[in-house]
């Protein structure tokens, strides 16, 4: 869809070039994220994509076609922009911002107030919001204006400029959250430039990490980056903590469960007791086969002979077999014990373990 | 041609360089009320604008001071006060033509100073306080010098606006370059009213120019000299 | 009313500061003084506004024409007007043309460092997320950076007219100046006469000044609604 041929990037008054002769291929309906220390250049190939920046040399097509062939002002009605500022026009309603291209592009109103409502829906924003100013709105709703302004006239690529850079962690966790809901629903190709190397592994289907002078070190998905660093540069930059992060693209139902300290309601105290030492944990669970009621600790067990009666308590973290290794890592941690129930539905799959989750971190 | 030749030949002639009505002494009267006017709305108008900065109140005093003295023409001021004058027995022409000036001059130096030193960075007035400054500190050393670029193009520009005005006293019967065109329109002499017209020109962009050197050296080297302030009505 | 020397002087020194009797007599000749005064200043300040907008575009498109501009309008500025006229009415008379001329001379150099630095106070990301939409350079000029240059714009023009309606009564010496005329020929009583003619035409200066002001901060208001609706930034 777009690529990128010895690209480079000389500034007037610089003699090193701010991209070097870079070469990138992005695939239609992928999401990949340049990303790397500041001064590498991940900006700047981001704007020559749109010609906000002209090449120095070097040859960039998208959908086939030569960008330098083309006026770069028609180009860039048929690519979505957003920046970190978002760059709402002040003195525009919400509205108005958001039908920006197709106002460029002289639809009739008509035809912009219908998209303007169905872009509206699809990021969210109730209706009420259209007629205000940008200056009313909260850092959250602007952003999703942005998006919806840089989709408005449906172009196939969108380009993303740190989009979430001027957010609160939570807010950009939940817009990233959206724009990966959005994503799946929408399959544009999207370029997204980012410092951050966590969203970059959250977002990309590929990332490709940059060193200065816009050198690529390894472009591959972030999973395949996180498991095999190209070089010293890349592993640097992922951080010591890399095995960590890899646990988020690693769902539990790629690693062994063990079934678990679990007990039918006819066994006796001392079974109890042997099962739970021999786990090395405070608690059991109670159930048949993949019918687990609830869990217990060796406390509870007094004055009971047999499980018959004991109180079964119910899980607080049910995991599910999608969920990540960081989340699973994350209940074994809060739960305060070495192991945390997998659930697919009502069905008990197993214990999601400390030693089979960092099995995968050290790999 | 022949205009420009009789031009030239009022200036060569020795009789507009002697006398009371002469060259020298129009200029230095032009001078003197200018610089009579400036100084005294300097003096009267720096303390209380210094002190307000500091204190960052009276930002309302500071924008109607400005306001009022742009709607008010000087020439209105001038002719106003010319009865005023005559009935405090105080006559024609010096006082009617100074108060207008000290009027004309006032508000830009107060609004400038005003507002240069309330905008001085907080941080560095914080940092003053930190070390030990009285406000009688804060304000002779930090405020008034990272103000001073600002507080001086005030005084620039009063003194220009001034020298551009003073010609008006003419009209109310003071001495000064416009004599020369007020008279000259009255009995129609072009020659005579151009001749004015070019001193009074010189001046002022003299003024501007002498002023706006000695600002470039007395401001604190490391802060330029900002960009002029736009102050309004010369009239 | 008797003559001689000693009952003139008496008569002065008791005759009111103003002669309302005159203003009542002269209501038809001040008002037309007024709407003289509204013309010339509409005028100056009109035809100020589009050549200032001119040299600013040039200013803006070849940025190394900015500092010549201001410096010549700068001296246009700095040079009185008295002065001005005298080098004018050799060539174009006592005409309006001549008072324009002077007017508009003085409004160039407050309009056009107001209008540049509107244009250039405009957030570099808003222009950026313009342009990279595919705005064309003209339409992004008049459909983003004007607009929201506006109030300062405004606030430039708001000084002009103000500045304006002073100079006005200046013209009055090459025979023009709406209520000006008022002012000078007041000068030329010494007595109550002259007063009030002063001050008439002093005070319903002043009143057109402060009405223009404020009728253009209301006009900036109702230009600039998204200024007025803001919730923390």
């Amino acid at each position: 869809m777009i690529r990128l041929t010895e690209v480079t990037k000389t500034f007037p008054g610089t003699s090193k070039p701010a991209v070097d002769k870079l070469s990138l291929s992005i695939g239609e309906g992928e999401v990949v994220v340049l990303v790397g220390p500041s001064g590498c250049g991940k900006t700047t190939t981001l704007k020559m994509i749109n010609r906000l920046i002209e090449p120095t040399s070097g040859s960039i097509t998208v959908a086939g076609q030569d960008i330098l062939s083309m006026q770069a002002h028609e180009l860039r009605r048929g690519i979505g922009y957003v920046i970190q500022q978002i760059g709402l026009f002040p003195h525009k309603t919400i509205a108005e911002n958001i039908a920006t291209v197709p106002s460029l592009l002289g639809w009739d109103k008509v035809r912009t107030d219908e998209r303007v409502a169905e872009l509206a829906q699809l990021v969210e924003l109730s209706p009420e919001f259209l007629d205000r100013y940008p200056g009313e709105l909260s850092g959250g709703q602007r952003q999703r204006v942005g998006v919806a302004r840089a989709l408005a006239a449906d172009p196939p690529v969108l380009l993303m400029d740190e989009p979430f850079g001027a957010v609160d962690p939570i807010v950009r966790a939940n817009l990233q959250d959206e724009l990966l809901e959005l994503q799946s629903r929408l399959k544009k190709t999207i370029v997204l430039v980012t410092h951050d190397i966590d969203e970059a592994i959250k977002l990309g289907d590929r990332v490709a990490i940059l060193s200065e002078g816009g050198h690529l070190e390894q472009y591959d998905s972030p999973g395949e980056i996180l498991r095999n660093p190209a070089n010293e540069f890349v592993a640097d930059f992922l951080g010591s903590d890399r095995g960590i992060k890899r646990l988020s693209l690693i769902p539990i139902s790629e690693i062994k469960l063990d079934p678990g300290p679990v007990l039918s309601r006819r066994a006796t105290r001392e079974e109890a007791l042997s099962v739970m030492a021999r786990y090395d944990i405070g608690w059991a669970a109670i159930g048949d086969g993949a019918d687990v009621e609830g869990w217990f600790t060796a406390d509870d067990l007094e004055g009971h002979k047999t499980l018959r009666d004991v109180k079964a308590r119910s899980f607080q973290i049910k995991l599910k077999p999608e969920d990540s290794l960081r989340e699973a890592l994350d209940a074994v941690i809060t739960s305060h014990t070495a192991a945390a129930a997998v659930f697919d539905g009502d069905r008990y799959l197993g214990m999601a373990t400390v030693d089979e989750i960092s099995r995968e971190i050290v790999q | 041609m022949e205009f420009l030749g009789d031009l030239v030949a009022w200036f060569l002639d020795p009789e507009n360089w002697t006398g009371p009505a002469g060259i020298p002494s129009r200029v230095w009267e032009h001078i003197q009320i200018s610089v009579v006017a400036t100084v005294a709305a300097a003096a009267i108008a720096l303390p209380p604008a210094l002190w307000l900065g500091h204190r960052r109140r009276g930002g309302f005093a500071a924008v109607a001071a400005i306001n009022i003295g742009r709607a008010i023409p000087s020439f209105a001021i001038m002719a106003l006060f010319l009865p005023i004058s005559i009935r405090l027995g105080l006559g024609l022409g010096f006082w009617p033509t100074l108060l207008a000036l000290f009027a004309l001059a006032l508000p830009p130096i107060f609004t400038n100073t005003y507002t240069g030193v309330r905008d001085v960075d907080p941080a560095l007035v914080e940092a003053g306080r930190g070390m030990g400054m009285t406000d009688g500190e804060v304000l002779r050393k930090i405020e008034a010098p990272m103000a001073s670029p600002v507080i001086l193009a005030a005084l620039r520009v009063s003194a220009v606006q001034v020298v551009a005005t003073a010609p008006l006293a003419a009209l109310v019967a003071w001495g000064g370059l416009g004599r020369y065109i007020v008279d000259g329109f009255a009995v129609q002499d072009n020659v005579r009213v151009l001749a004015g017209g070019i001193l009074v020109a010189l001046l002022s962009i003299g003024t501007e120019i002498v002023l706006g050197a000695v600002e470039k050296r007395v401001v604190p080297q490391g802060l330029t000299t900002t960009e002029d302030v736009v102050t309004g009505a010369h009239a | 009313m008797t003559t001689g020397t000693s009952a003139f002087t008496i008569a002065q020194a008791d005759e009111p500061f103003i002669r309302w009797d005159w203003i009542g007599r002269n209501l038809d000749d001040l008002w037309a003084a007024t709407q003289e005064h509204i013309v010339l200043t509409v005028i100056a300040v009109g035809v100020g506004l589009v050549v200032s907008l001119g040299l600013s575009i040039i200013a803006l498109r070849w940025r190394k024409t900015y500092t010549p501009i201001t410096w010549v309008t700068g001296i246009l500025y700095t040079i009185p007007s008295l002065a001005l006229f005298a080098f004018l009415v050799p060539i174009t008379g006592l005409t309006m043309l001549t008072a324009q001329i002077g007017l508009v001379s003085y409004t160039l150099l407050i309009l056009i460092r107001n209008i540049v630095a509107g244009i250039d106070g405009v957030p570099a990301h808003i222009l950026e997320a313009a342009r990279g939409m595919g705005y064309t350079p003209r339409r992004m000029f008049l459909d983003i950076q004007l607009p929201l240059a506006l109030p300062v714009i405004i606030a430039g023009i708001r000084i002009a007219t103000v500045t304006t309606i002073g100079l006005v009564t200046i013209t009055a010496l090459i025979g023009q100046g709406g209520l000006g005329f008022f002012i000078l020929r007041g000068l030329q009583f010494f007595s109550a006469i002259g007063t009030t003619q002063i001050l008439a035409g002093t005070v319903l200066s002043v009143a057109l000044a402060v009405v223009a002001d404020i009728g253009l901060l209301g006009l900036e208001k109702l230009l600039t609604p998204w200024a007025r609706r803001r919730v923390t930034a």
